[in-house]
């Protein structure tokens, strides 16, 4: 078991998603940088599919109720085990009653941790990942206790550590191909598009990211049609809604750019205050 | 079977969009389910999902496409072959509604702005015959077509923060059942005490796309017995199959 002793900012269970159930309404959901969900997965030789914690910004403590092995990848919000620094992207032996905390952030906005074997939460619709009203709650709070599986052995093998590059952290550019409805942008529209400097407002979550600056919109609404994760819609007010993980199934605003998806994990990884343009690859 | 004029994108690096002419029509929609379940039927390998609205299907690949035409192609070639399958049949359910004051709480400002009695606008909300064209917004909530026209109302200008689950609503030129509280725009005219989502079993929705709903009045005492009712599992939506 590892137990909350304190919840960050926003802590939940979260996996690959759940892929099949969107006829249903349901949401992908996942973790927001699925890459840095994968090598915390990969460090500890999990399924890539195991669940992991996603952590925002500012961490949660967490006390284990048993020997284990943990990697902790994505942001550097300063790991601590019994209040001393530990490595990111490598393998840590965790003993009972170890805790581990979160310090200052350094970079990135979203860590990730793995455990041997994965989190053992509640499996709805092939998924662990916390989305309520498919999970019980959306996210963990103080008190919480998650399953995992006791691991007693001692690390033997060199540790694997695996290097990040810095540049997942850092770019400032922001992939997307045209949307759909991207023919209906004025020359004015299209242009703004790809001059300005958008900055991650606060209001940005898991489910959509927003940015302050705002385009001219003379674009109609359109019959609600599908999105998904990555599409960027242009809301009548001209405000651009990067959709993320946890977006609705449908929506009826243009669809005017889609994120790629290595950007959907860089854009994820950005705090509010952080800058960034558009670069189209199409 | 009408032929229409589709269009296809490349919507995402694993996905596809079909569009069909921009509007709302049961033909459309006919169409779009013939096209997705014949997508379905087909069992393609590398297709992990396809899905619909009411003028679009999005068809999601296992992996990254590498060629997108000859992807294309292949769904072309597949609408060309679509047939309608034998015994396609849809069903109605019939979904029980307490349009009472304690549920309809904007029934008033309707009554008054469209100038109709509430028992009209119960009559004219309850005799259409709706149809499901999908699932979408939240777990659960069906895309109905088919509101009459004198009860296109617009949606509130600031959204209420939250409404009951089961509550039933009109916005602009829609109407449905939020199946979860959640901030609600549209306005509220009554409550259903059914439960429209449930994850834990195999068929989380009890309607799918192509069924038909019809909504029956029901008054606040059998509201809460049905409520009982569904707690002790002792209820069943009554539903008849209808053809397709």
């Amino acid at each position: 078991m590892v137990e909350v002793l304190k919840n960050g900012l926003y802590d939940s269970i979260q996996d690959l998603g759940r892929f099949d159930v969107q006829e249903y309404g349901v949401p992908f959901s996942g973790a927001m940088d699925l890459h840095s969900a994968k090598v915390a997965n990969l460090i500890l030789d999990n399924a890539l599919s195991s669940a992991v914690l996603e952590i925002t910004i500012h961490g949660p403590k967490l006390l284990f109720h048993c020997d284990t092995e943990i990697a902790l990848s994505g942001a550097d919000l300063c790991p601590m085990i019994n209040s001393k620094r530990v490595r990111m992207n490598s393998r840590i032996q965790i003993l009972k009653n170890d805790v581990l905390s979160f310090g200052n952030r350094n970079y990135g906005c979203r860590a990730y941790v793995a455990v041997k074997g994965g989190f053992q939460t509640e499996f709805i619709m092939n998924s662990c990942s916390m989305y309520y009203p498919i999970t019980m709650s959306s996210q963990l709070k103080k008190g919480d206790l998650i399953s995992i599986s006791e691991q007693h052995s001692a690390i033997e093998k060199p540790f694997a550590l695996m290097k990040m590059t810095k540049s997942h952290f850092e770019v400032t550019s922001i992939e997307v191909t045209k949307g759909i409805e991207y023919s209906n942008l004025s020359e004015r529209e299209e242009e703004m598009l790809f001059s300005t400097e958008f900055t991650v407002s606060n209001d940005s979550n898991r489910m959509a990211y927003q940015v302050k600056e705002s385009i001219n919109n003379t674009m109609e609404s359109i019959i609600t049609s599908l999105v998904l994760p990555g599409t960027v819609q242009l809301t009548p007010s001209g405000k651009l809604l990067f959709l993320m993980r946890d977006c609705q199934t449908t929506g009826g605003y243009p669809r005017i750019l889609q994120v790629s998806e290595s950007s959907i994990n860089q854009l994820s990884q950005k705090i509010f205050g952080d800058k960034f343009r558009l670069k189209c690859i199409d | 079977m009408t032929d229409y004029k589709l269009t296809y994108h490349h919507y995402s690096e694993r996905s596809i969009l079909v569009q069909w002419p921009q509007k709302i029509d049961e033909n459309i929609l006919d169409d779009v389910l013939i096209f997705k379940n014949h997508i379905i039927n087909s069992e393609i390998k590398s297709i992990l999902q396809v899905n619909n609205a009411y003028n679009s299907i999005l068809i999601i690949y296992v992996y990254t496409i590498d060629n997108i035409n000859d992807e294309f192609l292949v769904l072309k070639s597949l609408y060309s072959t679509r047939v309608r399958l034998i015994n396609s049949t849809c069903k109605l359910w019939k979904i029980p509604v307490c349009y009472d004051d304690a549920f309809g709480i904007d029934l008033d400002e309707i009554s008054k702005a469209k100038q109709l009695s509430k028992s009209e606008i119960i009559k004219l909300h309850s005799e259409v015959i709706y149809t499901v064209f999908f699932i979408g917004f939240l777990p659960g909530f069906l895309y109905l077509g088919g509101l009459d026209k004198r009860l296109f109302f617009p949606r509130k200008e600031s959204p209420r923060l939250e409404v009951k689950k089961g509550s039933v609503a009109i916005g602009n030129e829609q109407t449905g059942i939020y199946p979860n509280f959640s901030p609600a725009g549209w306005n509220i005219i009554g409550n259903s005490p059914l439960d429209f989502f449930n994850a834990k079993v195999n068929d989380p929705c009890f309607a799918q796309a192509g069924d038909k709903i019809q909504f029956i009045p029901i008054d606040i005492n059998t509201y809460y017995n049905i409520k009982e009712d569904i707690q002790s599992e002792m209820f069943s939506i009554e539903n008849k199959v209808i053809d397709g």
